[in-house]
């Protein structure tokens, strides 16, 4: 690319242009508002997290070691929807994706900066009242909020917390439309499409998810809220309602909600795994069209969730067939990464062990979507805990160590300061060992029949429950220490210098951190992406 | 003029033309939100409609299709005078603009003033109101409670857009009023105008499907 990295020559950034609270509440930089999802995202993870501690400890005995059955099932409800609604969803849109679009596209901000700051605040009032929701009782319906048991028999704070899902739906659409329109209107001079950084492309995938599918999972929580309220029959089916449609409509949203939570890890990881092979991309236009494929085909997919629901057989086969579609586009892929990887001088610094503990754990979580796809496997292992495995594979072992992997990368960046790297390897190795500990047994134990949502278990299970605790245990402390380390880099890390990665990207062609505007003269760009092994990529 | 375009150009876009046309393709992606939102309703609907379709006909004989022929009249000059409106904003016509949009303002609340006197409060008082005032009785009860969930539900949100749009209207003629819009610096009354065209075009698909199920003149 043409822009050097220069150091600041001014020493004002977007950090330190302005001091207090309200210079923080009001303002409209992208970088900043950012920084606001980054503080709350990580409250809500905390919250998440404690929850799903005391799911742990409740199934270390079969009988149940901690809680009431009532209290479980409240537990589990509020880790899936704080997990999934105020942590997952927004983790790297809102934070990674706010900082770093307007930079990778060239641009001085997002095309809307002051919807920008509203979705942050629109997300705020949707998290107060989720922890009005736990405050006042809970609730015990799932994060699925099912019908009728969510509109008849639910007796917890339901419509608050679907309140809150709701309002947080607003927050996530307007995050994907500014996206979406930064894209396609504030490129620089030169980035043409296929310029553009793979993270971009995953982000406007994901992006389109949210713009297209929010809207339905919001009518959704309308009707069960009218119902509840009115006690007419929208899905209740005393009263000539039917409660699978609300499955329809709800996983019509729910399912391509999994990609958005998953997209923008991949997003992360084409950045990473080019970055530290020193080496171009490979099939860089296979990644960034298969994000588009998989954005596409993820609506066509919802009703595997409901094969055992009285769905049509003939439905079911097509879902299942649709279902086995969406994995070429992630194969190619995790094939593409690897085929990166080939001859590539890698180097293992912590963003990168994130990455390839991505695509190790990603393609697990995959290939046993594949098993839940088929609808005789299914049948057997449908709402077990190896259904629970498989999405934490995805989720956790997919979409959250994309996102770490990502904040290591990025956040010499963000801050300006580099963080202790020995340490942040340890912690990355801790997350790995625990997750495989949590996880895998749940694997097991779920093809041998336990049921999820079940506050106690037959005690043959009760070794592979250990286990899993155990490793829930470690992965608390792989995620405690990164939180240490950052929060110590803020002040005492060393600076960090526009470009320690060596990457190539124009974000990485600013100071760091980043003046205000992104850049003092908007860059204009003449090479594709990645081109690792010219000699511009080698300033360090 | 000119002091007029680099008041109308926000700090963050390069050019007046890429700053409308990123607010003209964002006002597209927010409606092809709501497509999917009353989409989700309109499949409800479609299922319940199929299920229970001589209950869906016995509740659309008691709306009248008269007050919503006459509605869809009202918003159809609406639209009109929507139009005019955008078409006086760029032609910088003050004055102009600020008739239409009043024009539209008043059509728009004609049009919830009916709804909610005529036929809103009228169907509470004769029991048509599901879950608060429900006395219609007959074999096809059930069938016509769930068509009138779907009525309120439809007609109620949509009616909700009116209101939004109208608070909207108010704040332009305020704005406009204050010499506010340019020809150059006139986004707001051309993306509100897509916004009120999309309301509009959502009751010509509510009004047949409400309506006009099962012809009864």
């Amino acid at each position: 690319m043409t822009a050097t990295a220069t150091e600041n020559s001014t020493g004002v950034n977007y950090l330190n242009v302005q001091y207090g609270i309200r210079s923080w509440l009001l303002t409209t930089d992208h970088k900043r508002i950012a920084l606001l999802y980054l503080a709350s995202i990580t409250f809500f993870f905390l919250i998440g997290g404690i929850s799903a501690v005391l799911i742990r400890i409740h199934l270390i005995e079969p009988q149940g070691a901690l809680l009431q059955p009532a209290t479980y099932n409240k537990m589990f409800s509020m880790h899936g929807i704080v997990m999934i609604f105020f942590f997952l969803i927004p983790s790297i849109p809102a934070t990674m994706g706010n900082f770093l679009i307007p930079m990778m596209v060239g641009a001085r901000d997002l095309a809307f900066p002051r919807i920008n700051l509203l979705s942050w605040y629109i997300y705020v009032v949707a998290g107060l009242f989720t922890v009005y929701a736990l405050i006042a009782g809970g609730v015990d319906t799932g994060w699925t909020f099912y019908t009728p048991l969510s509109t008849t028999y639910a007796n917890g704070q339901v419509m608050a917390a679907a309140l809150g899902v709701f309002i947080a739906g607003f927050s996530s659409i307007l995050t994907g439309l500014n996206f979406i329109v930064t894209i396609h209107k504030m490129r620089a001079p030169g980035l043409t499409w296929s310029r553009l950084p793979l993270f971009v492309w995953a982000m406007y995938a994901t992006s389109v998810i949210q713009v297209l599918g929010t809207p339905v999972v919001a009518v959704a929580i309308v009707l069960v809220g009218l119902e509840r309220m009115f006690q007419v029959g929208v899905f209740d089916p005393a009263l000539g309602g039917d409660p699978i449609l609300f499955q329809h409509l709800f996983w019509f949203y729910s399912h391509p909600a999994v990609y958005i939570m998953i997209l923008p890890s991949m997003g992360v990881v084409s950045e990473l795994v080019t970055c530290f092979s020193k080496k171009r991309i490979f099939g860089y236009h296979f990644i960034a069209y298969s994000s588009l494929a998989i954005a596409a085909i993820s609506f066509l997919v919802w009703g595997h969730h409901m094969y055992v629901s009285g769905q049509s057989v003939y439905a079911s086969l097509v879902f299942s067939a649709l279902s086995f579609a969406v994995a070429i586009p992630s194969a190619i892929k995790v094939f593409n990464w690897t085929a990166t990887l080939y001859k590539g001088s890698v180097s293992y610094d912590s963003p990168m062990i994130y990455a390839l503990g991505f695509i190790g754990l990603f393609t697990m979580g995959g290939l046993t979507g594949m098993f839940l796809a088929s609808l005789a496997t299914d049948i057997h292992l449908h709402d077990t805990y190896f259904v629970i495995a498989h999405f934490h594979y995805i989720m956790v072992g997919g979409a959250l160590m994309g996102y770490l992997g990502g904040l290591h990368f990025w956040w010499p960046k963000i801050t300006g300061r580099l963080y202790p790297d020995a340490w942040a390897r340890f912690a990355a190795l801790v997350i790995f060992i625990g997750f495989n500990l949590t996880f895998f047994p749940q694997f097991v134990v779920g093809y041998l029949g336990m049921p999820r949502r079940y506050a106690v278990y037959p005690e043959e299970f009760q070794v592979l429950n250990i286990m899993s605790s155990a490793g829930a245990s470690i992965l608390g402390v792989g995620y405690v220490i990164p939180l240490i380390y950052l929060i110590w880099s803020m002040r005492y890390g060393p600076a960090a210098g526009p470009n320690p990665w060596g990457a190539t990207g124009l974000e990485w062609q600013t100071p760091s951190p980043p003046p205000t505007e992104n850049f003092e003269q908007l860059p204009v760009v003449t090479e594709d992406a990645y081109e690792y092994g010219s000699k511009e990529a080698h300033v360090v | 003029m000119s002091d007029g375009r680099a008041g109308a150009l926000a700090h963050h876009f390069e050019d007046l033309d890429q700053q409308h046309e990123a607010s003209s393709l964002g006002m597209w992606l927010f409606l092809a939100t709501e497509v999917m939102f009353f989409g989700g309703v309109f499949a409800a609907y479609t299922v319940y409609r199929g299920m229970y379709l001589p209950g869906f006909e016995a509740g659309s004989h008691h709306l009248s299709i008269k007050l919503g022929a006459f509605n869809t009249v009202v918003l159809l000059c609406s639209s009109l005078t929507m139009a005019l409106a955008v078409r006086a904003a760029t032609l910088g016509k003050r004055r102009h603009l600020i008739t239409f949009l009043a024009l539209t303002l008043a059509l728009g609340l004609t049009f919830v003033g009916v709804k909610l006197v005529f036929e809103w409060y009228h169907d509470y008082e004769t029991g048509l109101a599901p879950g608060i005032n429900w006395a219609l009785a007959g074999p096809h009860s059930r069938g016509a409670e769930l068509f009138f969930v779907f009525y309120f539900t439809l007609t109620g949100i949509h009616a909700l857009h009116m209101v939004i749009g109208i608070g909207i209207l108010a704040v332009l003629i305020g704005m406009a009023a204050r010499g506010r819009f340019t020809p150059e610096g006139s986004n707001a009354i051309e993306m509100t105008g897509l916004y009120w065209h999309f309301v509009d075009i959502i009751w010509i698909f509510l009004f047949p499907l409400l309506y006009l199920i099962g012809a009864h003149y």
